[in-house]
């Protein structure tokens, strides 16, 4: 029986292995088989997370959240997580291997998953010219002529990245202006290899065995039009990963899982959340980091409540001897 | 047991004119779902030995064979039999999934 068992290894996962690891919970990662280290292992360049003033390579940051967790004595397994029952005091983890695992405490940090654009044409080609992944398959698309679609930093990045491989990309956006960071969109207005497409939705994907061109429909007044291309390039963000638990846990409106205020307390105790699938709003590794803390710390601190591990201490000040803080505030 | 690697220099033996059945695993060094699936194809071959041959493919190597067979997309398992494409898998999926679409060859 674990103390701790974490689902999930993007930046959530692994912060709250780092801390509960640290808290000596010895907590076991189940990292995915085929997916692990999460949404950075599909980016090249992330300059974003502090720490890292030249940047670091997205798989690069993922695996050294990984070496450190481990070095703190977190287990982790390469294996799925294929039904959960958290319905009484030991939570079942059952693995594809076909392994079960017990734990008095989970943490659910599975994180988001690309969104689809939701049309016909799209699951038919996907692989074969549609792509959820700029890194993995534009080497494919060498001096072809290729779509972005999305209007926001990963579609910019991508769209910047895919310049070095494709003739053309061009950008499809349903609106006239971009959500991505300023900078970002300099750097992809900057580029003379990319195009922008406003005000278009992509309504159908085109192609028998592979993709040929979409059809776009004007979000302003309607009107459609073909466009020619070799691969379209998905890019409008990510969708919760929460089907383990869309039947177990409270979900919001938005679809992410529920959490109590800012802390990561989901609506089954010994149940906790942290990363994209409780983030509707900011999702960034960061934030999912910070978030794993959040969690790692609410895990000790209901473990302790239930006398499995001794009482951490609320405040630095305690330690040292001055009057605490207030736990309710922690 | 690790499957082999097959070029395009030995596609014709390897794949081609093969008498049973060939997955041929096509994949690059910077593809990290690619890295993920070998140990689990590895493993694949080494439980069913007789029924499939699993074949390695580096992209980055035989890039006339990537575009021969109009590969897009990493990594991309094309099951082959008397020479022709019988069964098409891509992207990476986890040990389970792969056995269920092996399920006809490795039953």
């Amino acid at each position: 029986m674990r103390q701790v068992i974490i689902i999930g290894s993007g930046p959530a996962g692994y912060t709250a292995a780092i801390y509960a690891a640290r808290a000596n919970l010895e907590p076991l990662v189940i990292a995915s088989s085929v997916e692990a280290g999460g949404e950075l292992m599909n980016t090249t360049d992330v300059e974003n997370f502090p720490g890292f003033p030249e940047g670091i390579m997205g798989p690069d940051l993922m695996t050294k959240m990984q070496e450190q967790a481990e070095r703190f004595g977190a287990e982790v397994l390469y294996d799925d997580v294929v039904s959960l029952d958290v319905t009484g005091d030991t939570k079942t983890v059952t693995l594809g291997s076909g392994a079960v695992h017990e734990g008095e405490a989970i943490v659910f940090a599975t994180g988001s998953a690309p969104r689809k654009i939701g049309i016909e044409g799209e699951s038919r080609l996907s692989g074969r010219g549609v792509s959820y992944c700029a890194t993995c398959d534009g080497f494919f698309f060498r001096e072809k002529v290729i779509a972005v679609v999305g209007g926001g930093d990963s579609a910019m990045e991508e769209a910047t990245f895919l310049t070095k491989f494709a003739s053309k990309v061009y950008v499809i956006h349903r609106r006239d202006e971009l959500r991505a960071s300023k900078i970002m969109q300099e750097r992809a207005f900057k580029n003379s290899k990319i195009e922008f497409v406003w005000n278009s939705a992509v309504v159908d994907i085109l192609g028998e065995d592979a993709v040929t061109g979409v059809v776009l429909e004007d979000t302003v007044d309607g009107s459609r039009r073909e466009l020619a291309l070799d691969g379209v390039f998905v890019a409008i963000g990510n969708d919760p990963r929460t089907h383990l638990v869309h039947d177990k846990l409270e979900l919001t409106p938005e679809g992410t899982v529920w959490v109590d205020g800012r802390s990561s307390r989901t609506s089954v105790p010994g149940v906790f959340a942290a990363g994209d699938v409780i983030d509707p709003t900011y999702r960034q590794a960061v934030t999912a980091a910070g978030s794993g803390t959040v969690a790692a710390l609410d895990v000790e601190h209901y473990l302790a409540a239930r006398g499995e591990a001794s009482l951490p201490a609320t405040d630095a000040a305690q330690i040292d001897g001055l009057p605490a803080a207030d736990p309710a505030t922690v | 047991m690790t499957a082999k690697a097959t070029t395009s220099s030995t596609w014709q033996q390897d794949v081609l004119d093969a008498d049973g059945p060939v997955l041929v695993d096509f994949w690059a060094e910077w593809c990290g779902p690619c890295r993920m699936v070998s140990p689990i194809l590895d493993e694949i071959q080494s439980e069913h030995p007789g029924k499939i041959t699993i074949l390695k493919l580096n992209v980055d190597e035989n890039p006339d064979l990537a575009m021969q067979y109009q590969i897009t997309s990493i990594p991309a398992m094309k099951v082959f039999k008397q020479g022709q494409v019988e069964k098409t898998i891509i992207g990476a999926k986890p040990k389970f999934a792969l056995e269920k679409d092996l399920e006809s060859y490795i039953g």
